[in-house]
């Protein structure tokens, strides 16, 4: 690979590559080319860049329903990836999982999953999983903080840690669970749920890819080394909607002051900052290059024929009886 | 030959299948001490990461033999009382049944979900007497219900060794039934292969479960006037409509006998597809518990609510004497 994902260059072509990738995305919303929408993951990528890079290619990652960042920062093909927002027969889950859905097996990354809270649980079990068969792989858990009320999640923290499962949890907050504010669904403290459970803990700026990079970097040196859980809390902002819809819908339930300064700390530039203009340049023009033949892979795929919806229902290959109606 | 219960079946089922893969491993609550004696003896001979005590946790772990099973393990979860199945339905029906088909076929989850004490049983009441098999078999999880000794050990290791989530009932009320069967002679039992357990030739009865034995029962106490043919479908989903197809060809009558509730249970969907797909002489006709029903406390309460001999043999005369 000619950017190791842990140099400055790596963290910055991760963080360039997500943001352009949710651009193009949007822009394939607008046009119709993706149905449903999607949740834009755009300002929060610091987050899946810094503790992606502290992975290894055997490691596993379970996400969530703003989950394109995390698959691409693990590894995952950018035209793949958007063919299966656009429900192509080439896309990574064959155009039968969409944007929520995005998993690529062979690069660990065991699934973005559209129920909050969830995959904590699931992470738990392939951790415990891949210290049976020995080695030290870890499993890392992304979750939004609205996933912080969510009982499975806690209870997935009592098993991690009790078990002492090679897991990272990994809170993003952005302040908002669709749209109701931390303040308004959080009690306590989100650190507090993982301290609680006797899981280190800490907070760092989510926004500087480095700083994430450096807490997921001690967290899995712990893990690898039989320490257990840790939980980060990476504080982020989401600069778009929660959702393509809510543009149309006119919810309101950001101010402009409040969004214009969130904006003002952008991982881009936050990372950008530590290369020469050239660098950036030539990993900006590498990226475009990498999008544009993505979207054109993405839109001459072909769609999956209706008569297989149900293709891969189970994994034995039995069918389902038809709906029926003649 | 040895006599064997069918508590003893699946106990016996579950050490085979743990010495024969190591990728299968058990969990759940009590199973140490194997408070349902489904598990006695595992920990000892398997140790703890084989046989897993969990928290009272239901969602999460079940939710962990998701992950253990997406990482090439083979899972599988007790669980003492049916009505937990509902806790972690999110768990099972939106998480283990659709990772297949949402990741394009990247997934397989072999999870098998065992429910030991499903059903009623006197004096346990609203919270501890549902049979929730038909919530599975709608949502498209395969959905298991053996009535015997041997189709518990051959289901439950069929189940096991299944690469997608089974859940596997077994009725409270066949715990306790013996066979006496060549131990050497058990053996994995298919799923989707129903059976038939008598031969007749006016009426063929469909049984789910420890209703089968109510239903050969039925059809010992006819046998001078109605000649009744019992049909054990042995898994609910997917159902062995071929082979139920077969027996109504024969009798052309059609009763069925479902511990769940009326509507949208078992015995809707036989009686649908029959309505569909056979040729019979007389309207069908089913007995089930009501519908919505929560079983009431007092033992003649929660026994009016139970399909039983009496409604089944009320049943097979109505569809023969039609």
């Amino acid at each position: 690979m000619a950017h190791a994902p842990d140099t400055d260059v790596g963290l910055y072509r991760t963080v360039r590559l997500i943001r352009l990738f949710e651009e193009r995305a949007v822009e394939l919303v607008r046009s119709g080319d993706v149905v449903g929408g999607i949740h834009p993951y755009t300002g929060q990528e610091a987050i899946a860049a810094g503790v992606c890079a502290a992975l290894r290619v055997d490691d596993v990652i379970t996400s969530t329903h703003r989950g394109h960042g995390h698959v691409l920062a693990k590894g995952a093909d950018p035209a793949r990836v958007l063919a299966e927002l656009a429900g192509r027969a080439t896309g990574l889950n064959r155009g039968r999982g969409g944007s929520m859905h995005a998993a690529d097996f062979g690069l660990g990354i065991l699934g973005a999953n559209a129920i909050v809270g969830a995959n904590g649980a699931i992470t738990a079990g392939a951790a415990w999983a891949a210290r049976q068969e020995g080695g030290d792989r870890v499993a890392v858990s992304f979750f939004g903080d609205g996933a912080v009320n969510q009982g499975v999640l806690l209870e997935a923290m009592n098993l991690a840690a009790l078990w002492r499962l090679p897991v990272l949890f990994v809170c993003e907050n952005n302040g908002y669970a669709t749209t109701l504010t931390v303040a308004d669904a959080v009690a306590g403290t989100i650190t507090g749920r993982g301290e609680a459970f006797g899981i280190p803990s800490v907070t760092v700026d989510g926004m500087d890819p480095r700083t994430v990079l450096d807490a997921a970097r001690e967290a899995v040196d712990r893990a690898r080394a039989g320490g257990g859980p840790s939980l980060v809390e990476c504080l982020t902002y989401r600069f778009d909607a929660h959702h393509t819809w809510e543009h149309r819908a006119r919810v309101r339930y950001r101010d402009d002051d409040e969004v214009r300064t969130g904006r003002e700390r952008d991982p881009v530039v936050i990372q950008g900052a530590r290369l020469t203009g050239e660098e950036r340049e030539r990993v900006d023009a590498e990226v475009r290059s990498t999008l544009d033949a993505a979207v054109a892979f993405a839109l001459d795929s072909p769609h999956p024929d209706p008569a297989g919806a149900l293709d891969h229902l189970y994994a034995t290959g039995m069918r389902p009886r038809p709906g029926g109606g003649g | 030959m040895p006599w064997l219960s069918y508590r003893k079946a699946l106990n016996r089922a579950l050490g085979d299948e743990l010495a024969r893969d190591p990728a299968v491993f058990v969990l759940g609550e009590d199973v140490r001490v194997a408070v349902s004696n489904v598990t006695a003896g595992l920990f000892t001979r398997f140790g703890p990461d084989r046989v897993l005590d969990t928290p009272l946790s239901e969602q999460a772990f079940t939710g962990f033999a998701t992950g253990a099973a997406l990482s090439g393990r083979r899972p599988v979860i007790e669980f003492q009382i049916p009505a937990l199945l509902y806790l972690a339905f999110e768990q099972i029906v939106d998480q283990a049944h659709k990772f297949s088909l949402m990741t394009g076929g990247q997934a397989r989850v072999p999870v098998t979900y065992l429910v030991p004490g499903s059903g009623s049983k006197a004096g346990w009441a609203g919270q501890h007497s549902d049979h929730p098999y038909a919530l599975f078999a709608h949502a498209g999880v395969k959905t298991v219900v053996p009535a015997t000794p041997e189709d518990a050990y051959g289901l439950l290791t069929s189940a096991i060794r299944d690469d997608d989530p089974v859940v596997v009932f077994a009725p409270a009320a066949a715990l306790e039934v013996r066979a006496d069967l060549d131990h050497d002679g058990l053996a994995p039992v298919p799923l989707g292969v129903g059976r038939v357990h008598r031969e007749g030739e006016d009426v063929t009865v469909v049984a789910v479960g420890h209703l089968v034995h109510d239903a050969l029962a039925v059809a010992e106490e006819l046998a001078g006037d109605v000649s009744v043919e019992v049909f054990d479908p042995r898994t609910v989903y997917p159902f062995d409509w071929d082979g139920l197809a077969d027996s109504v060809a024969r009798t052309g009558r059609l009763v069925v006998a479902d511990d769940s509730n009326r509507t949208c249970g078992i015995a809707a969907e036989v009686l649908a597809t029959a309505a569909e797909r056979f040729d019979l002489l007389a309207p069908p006709v089913r007995v089930t518990r009501p519908d919505g029903t929560v079983v009431p406390f007092a033992p003649a309460l929660d026994r009016a609510v139970q399909p039983d001999r009496a409604r089944l043999a009320a049943a097979v005369r109505k569809a023969f004497e039609h």
